[in-house]
């Protein structure tokens, strides 16, 4: 089997799995509806700029959630049998592949259900809504190799943030101005630096990912 | 003697610059006017923790290749000489921020990047803790520490330089070279850097080689 057909192969079973069970994901979007019922209830009315970063807080938080279950859940036996009939490549990129899905999909509830609650003028919706959609990709991209990297661990719940965090603090700082220009209804041209380095960091982010997992997936 | 010039060197270079930042001559500019000998204290802690930084992911990059355990504790005492630079380096930051700036911690996208930097080694600390048998810690840390450090370079030279910054050199602000340093500065700037990060090097292999006498003691 060629890397192709492989990645294809593990993402449909990712999505097998996920789609019998619907626990992974059923869990997430509770998670995510609760807090931000949680924090309406705690803000009441709320400034444009907290908005913002609120809706990023949510969605680091949840993202964390999501994706630590990735590697975690799966158990020893069953790694090894991964490991006897797949590339360590095709791994990892069906896991990113399937964690970026899972975002995306988890993303898109959570905004519009945010804006349903939080009513919150957003000057060019469009590209909003773009800028959530590249936050959860980088999400995905860095937490999954991350998530690989806790699971090793004893404690890997209390590791995954520890470890998370700072790596996702520059994309997350990038994600709040580029959304925070679409709130102010900037013109897009302003915002392509942004983008720019969004795209040059999860590159980066996959590349040196596709190198180490094979490292890590040894044992 | 042959082996240990560079030590000598290194102490030689930093008295010079600690006696000589404090006496040689410097420009009277406005709101810096004598705390600006500070940038001989500042700006090598700095160049230093980058450098051992940077040792330590090419001790990582070689430990996962060749597998040997000295490679490993190359690696993890470098970070440790390197965090005590970068706490230094905000330290002596923050002194300087409090005169020239009014706060020791303004809103800089600088302070901030080099703030959660040093959180993302202190993680990796962590992460070593965090596993007891040795190859494995050996690999997995070596791996957080390859995957983290392009992620530094960002938040360290990229990041600061989109935004506004109160630095010089970022932000669209002149860098320092190109107006304030003179040439005395100059004489004392370049050698304090070499010495500093001389110095940095000669801490982390003498915490490098206790750790190896450690690990022999224990096997015998």
């Amino acid at each position: 089997m060629n890397l192709l057909n492989q990645v294809k192969f593990l993402i449909r079973k990712e999505i097998v799995l996920e789609w019998r069970s619907k626990y992974a994901f059923n869990g997430i979007l509770l998670y995510v509806v609760s807090t931000v019922f949680v924090c309406f209830l705690a803000f009441k009315s709320i400034q444009p700029i907290t908005w913002n970063a609120l809706f990023w807080i949510i969605m680091l938080f949840a993202s964390v959630n999501a994706i630590t279950k990735s590697f975690v859940q799966e158990n020893r036996g069953r790694q090894l049998y991964y490991y006897t009939i797949a590339s360590p490549q095709a791994i990892i990129i069906s896991k990113i592949i399937y964690n970026i899905l899972l975002m995306l999909l988890l993303s898109v509830i959570a905004l519009a259900f945010y804006s349903l609650v939080f009513k919150n003028p957003v000057g060019d919706p469009l590209f909003y809504f773009i800028s959530v959609l590249l936050g959860s990709i980088s999400f995905a991209t860095v937490f999954t190799m991350i998530s690989g990297i806790a699971s090793k661990a004893h404690n890997s719940g209390a590791l995954m943030a520890i470890l998370s965090f700072p790596v996702i603090i520059p994309l997350l700082i990038v994600l709040i101005k580029l959304s925070k220009n679409a709130m102010d209804g900037l013109d897009r041209s302003v915002s392509m630096d942004e983008i720019g380095v969004l795209g040059g960091i999860n590159v980066i982010v996959i590349a040196v990912s596709l190198i180490l997992f094979p490292y890590l997936w040894r044992e | 003697m042959t082996k240990n010039w560079w030590k000598i060197i290194a102490s030689v270079l930093v008295l010079y610059s600690i006696i000589g930042g404090l006496l040689i001559e410097v420009p009277s500019l406005p709101i810096l006017h004598e705390s600006i000998r500070n940038l001989y204290f500042h700006v090598p802690m700095w160049f230093t923790m980058i450098i051992l930084y940077l040792v330590s992911v090419i001790y990582s990059i070689k430990y996962l290749s060749s597998g040997n355990e000295n490679d490993d504790l190359l690696a993890v005492e470098s970070v440790n000489a390197g965090i005590i630079f970068g706490f230094l380096g905000l330290l002596t930051g923050m002194i300087w921020a409090n005169y020239t700036w009014g706060d020791p911690w303004p809103n800089d996208p600088k302070l901030n990047s080099a703030a959660i930097s040093t959180l993302m080694y202190m993680a990796y600390l962590v992460l070593r803790n965090s596993l007891e048998e040795e190859q494995k810690r050996a690999r997995i840390s070596a791996i957080y520490n390859i995957f983290a450090f392009p992620v530094m370079i960002v938040l360290l030279f990229i990041l600061p330089r989109m935004t506004d910054s109160l630095h010089p050199g970022n932000g669209g602000n002149p860098g320092f070279g190109g107006y304030d340093l003179d040439d005395n500065m100059r004489w004392v700037f370049y050698p304090a850097c070499l010495g500093w990060i001389m110095l940095g090097v000669w801490i982390a292999t003498l915490r490098y080689r206790i750790r190896k006498l450690e690990n022999s003691q224990l096997d015998s």
